[in-house]
């Protein structure tokens, strides 16, 4: 591979995509990303496919890609057609695409009533809705535009160019300056300047280094490296061999979950075609430069996340983090230096390297430029994915890309940063997500998980399941992690059941500093983040739990008693057949009544319901 | 009976772990047995202790053995919040089964996991290596059903 050689694939890929969409051509293309698969985009192409064969239907091109970010609209197909604006389907079933066959494909007419925008249904894109405008996508950049199983088409994008600048004309040391002045900081989570770490493990000594890049996404609520290693995996290998190169690496390794055997597939297919075209292996761009990439996957465990549990899984370990100093810069995997960034870092690169670092630094704030990717989960109506410009207020980020709340009930908070992050209340919303600024609300940026909750969810029920997330992953090493997290759960657990006293908050405040300052890696010194931001924001919410019995949002089950309301209660008996402890009786037609010792509140009744004659305080 | 996947790795410490993953998806009930332990031992030259160590850590490995499909629900926050709880529900009525049980006929099993990634349709389950998202009772149904007609 050469430079001269790139731009001649780069110029046929082009074509290649023009000849496609020549007159009178149809391009139909399907999100296939996990989400899309698990809204059933299978289905969909398959009717697809055997209504283009049936019909006999000519000049339609079938074509896959990644996630467009709009999750809550899985399964998504796009019709492309030379010189008429896009068309992107949303919701879409079997029978909405045999709708879509005939009356778009057939007869030219696009469904408007199953556009993904709904009711902005007079603009056939949807590019200028709130979710889009708003956006600047860099690292998402190819993500739902180009198959990410086709190396031509990342080429034709632009790919590989930067890895060939930095290989052609720059020098290790330039391409570390670089990113460097780029500002460009870790997305794992903690924000660490990127080219600083570069520059270490180029500094430490040793022929043999290692490139890592860190895939194990394991926050509950985010989903940002799968979509870049399903929708653009050659932008993560590309940041990869350009790391490699400037600090001296001839190996890398991705270090993924298990659970993402899509993400993996692709990587794995990624990797061939880069070797195929000689981007991988030996003297990559005549420049002398080799390095080869390898995948290796976990087997279920968080704490595998951090970076030095992480090689000791690597290494066939359990993944139990291990004392730092040494820093994995100087001896990481197999005692050698080793650097580990995260996928979205890695993907940030090569736009650094191709537009340089006064460009990169025009977007986001000083001290943190760029974009970051969110994963916005919880109760938003555009749950998906997005890339806004770090600096963006919370407020925009969730009630204009993010589209407000998805249910009529007001927002409470947002939980940034997983297990390791806190809840952001209502006022606070006017935070600008840069790290340091999420970092004074007591929560973290962590790696972009966003989980908007309204008035219905419980804090206390919140900062519970969190910890007792962090607990379970505790890999026991430290005392206080292992053990201060479960005391920490236990008198959560007592608060919840409406047994908990007032100087519990004084413990819990106490164990959280404690656990914090015993605990060697980031699991545990981040884990009461969750209780703490709560207790600090939300604290009535405790007391009313402790002082009064009773939770006010109506989540926690032993505070909350179901009754029927006689006046309502039309006695079809549906709750009673429904009851799995039959504690419901009455006769037919006739109001019924609760049997309150006997309940167990599991919810049913007042699920099953019709009538509203059910009512829960 | 291993040979063929040994053959595949070399037999050095750090294929452990993609060793136990292979043995685990190739065995009908889904675990990995004493037997197999004493054979990766023997293989990789390690421990038994250190395999059964690794093993235990990590969740995705089962010592017991399993149901031919293993259906794992998301109980994370978002999840939580878009009523797993509900789905839960309804798939130990439809097995019969609690969590971390198999069902008599040997086709499932429950289990409960942390988020798949998967968030932004949740409530999401797998079943061994398929995502299925949105999920409502009647999908639920309709997914067990399939299944069990397929075999
Ligand atoms: C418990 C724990 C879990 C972590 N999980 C991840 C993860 O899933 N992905 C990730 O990139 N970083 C994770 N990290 C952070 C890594 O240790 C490391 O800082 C990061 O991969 C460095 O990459 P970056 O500088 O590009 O952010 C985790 C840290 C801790 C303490
Ligand atoms: S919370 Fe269930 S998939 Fe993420």
């Amino acid at each position: 591979m050469n430079l001269e050689k790139l731009r001649e694939i780069r110029e046929v890929s082009l074509q290649d995509q023009q000849q496609v969409l020549s007159e009178g051509n149809i391009k139909i293309t399907i999100c296939m990303s996990t989400s899309g698969i698990a809204a059933g985009a299978r289905e969909v192409k398959k009717t697809l496919l055997r209504e283009i064969a049936e019909r006999d239907i000519k000049q339609v091109v079938v074509a896959q890609t990644g996630e467009k970010g709009l999750q809550t609209f899985e399964p998504v197909i796009i019709v492309e057609e030379k010189d008429k604006p896009r068309v992107m389907y949303g919701n879409v079933t079997p029978e909405i695409m045999t709708t879509i066959i005939v009356e778009h494909i057939l007869n030219g007419q696009p469904v408007k009533r199953f556009l993904w925008t709904g009711e902005d249904a007079d603009k056939i894109e949807g590019q200028e809705h709130p979710f889009f405008e708003k956006q600047v996508k860099l690292v998402l950049s190819n993500c739902g535009e180009i198959d990410p199983e086709s190396i031509d088409e990342y080429i034709g994008a632009g790919g590989y160019q930067a890895l060939g600048k930095a290989l052609s004309s720059m020098t290790p040391d330039e391409v570390i300056e670089e990113i460097t002045n780029a500002g460009l900081r870790g997305r794992g989570g903690a924000g660490f300047s990127t080219g600083l770490k570069w520059s270490f493990t180029r500094k430490a000594t040793g022929d043999t280094k290692y490139i890592i890049c860190n895939a194990d996404e394991g926050d509950p609520g985010a989903f940002m490296d799968r979509s870049v290693l399903e929708g653009d995996p050659h932008a993560v290998l590309e940041g990869m061999l350009i790391a490699g190169y400037a600090i001296g690496a001839r190996e890398g390794i991705v270090y993924t979950r298990a659970e993402y055997p899509l993400a993996i597939h692709r990587l794995e297919i990624a990797i061939k075609q880069a070797q195929k075209f000689g981007l991988l292996g030996e003297n990559i761009f005549e420049s002398g430069f080799s390095f080869t990439i390898e995948i290796r996957q976990g087997a279920g465990a968080f704490v595998c996340g951090e970076e030095t549990a992480l090689i000791a899984s690597i290494e066939g370990e359990r993944g139990m983090p291990r004392i730092r100093p040494p820093f994995p810069a100087q001896s990481g995997l197999w005692g050698k230096p080793t650097n580990i960034n995260n996928v979205e870092t890695f993907a940030n690169v090569r736009h650094i390297i191709i537009h340089g670092a006064e460009w990169y630094r025009n977007m986001g704030t000083p001290k943190s430029p760029g974009t970051k990717v969110f994963a916005l989960a919880g109760k938003i109506k555009n749950s998906g994915l997005i890339e806004v410009p770090m600096g963006m207020p919370l407020r925009d980020v969730i009630f204009t890309v993010g589209g407000g709340m998805k249910t009529d009930k007001p927002f409470k908070a947002v939980q940034m940063g997983g297990p390791s992050g806190g809840c952001i209340p209502a006022s606070l919303l006017d935070t600008i997500v840069d790290y340091d600024s999420i970092n004074q609300t007591g929560a973290i940026m962590g790696s972009g998980g966003m989980v908007v909750m309204d008035s219905s969810t419980c804090m206390v029920d919140v900062a519970k399941f969190f910890l007792n997330f962090t607990q379970n992953e505790s890999c026991g090493k430290c005392t206080f992690c292992r053990i201060g997290t479960n005391r920490m759960l236990e008198i959560l657990t007592r608060i919840t059941e409406g047994k908990g006293k007032m100087e519990d908050l004084d413990i819990l405040m106490e164990l959280s500093k404690k656990i914090k300052t015993t605990s060697l890696c980031g699991l545990g010194q981040t884990a009461p983040n969750p209780v703490l931001t709560t207790l600090k924001y939300f604290r009535e919410e405790y007391i009313a739990h402790i002082q009064d019995k009773r939770c006010p949002a109506g989540v926690c089950k032993a505070l909350i008693t179901f009754k029927i309301d006689a006046e309502k209660c039309v006695g079809c008996t549906a709750c009673a057949r429904k009851c799995p402890v039959n504690c419901i009786s009455g006769e037919v037609k006739k109001p019924h009544v609760i049997n309150q010792d006997a309940c167990i509140k599991c919810g049913s009744c007042y699920d099953t319901c019709k009538f509203n004659a059910i009512t829960k305080s | 009976m291993y040979e063929a996947i040994f053959s595949k790795y070399a037999p050095t410490k750090d294929n452990l772990i993609y060793i136990l993953h292979e043995i685990q998806d190739q065995h009908p009930q889904q675990y990995i047995s004493e037997e197999a332990i004493s054979a990766v031992s023997e293989y990789l030259s390690i421990t038994h202790a250190h395999i059964y160590g690794v093993l235990t850590f990590y969740s995705m490995f089962s010592t017991k053995p399993r149901g031919k499909n293993i259906i794992r629900l998301c109980e994370s926050p978002p999840c939580f919040l878009k009523g797993s709880e509900a789905i839960l529900h309804s798939l130990r009525d439809i097995l019969q089964i609690k969590v971390g049980e198999t069902t008599p006929d040997g086709l499932f099993t429950l289990e409960l996991t942390a988020c798949l990634g998967v968030c932004g349709n949740a409530p999401v389950m797998m079943i061994n290596e398929d995502v299925y998202g949105d999920l409502t009772e009647a999908k639920v149904t309709k997914i067990i059903a399939d299944i069990k007609g397929r075999i």
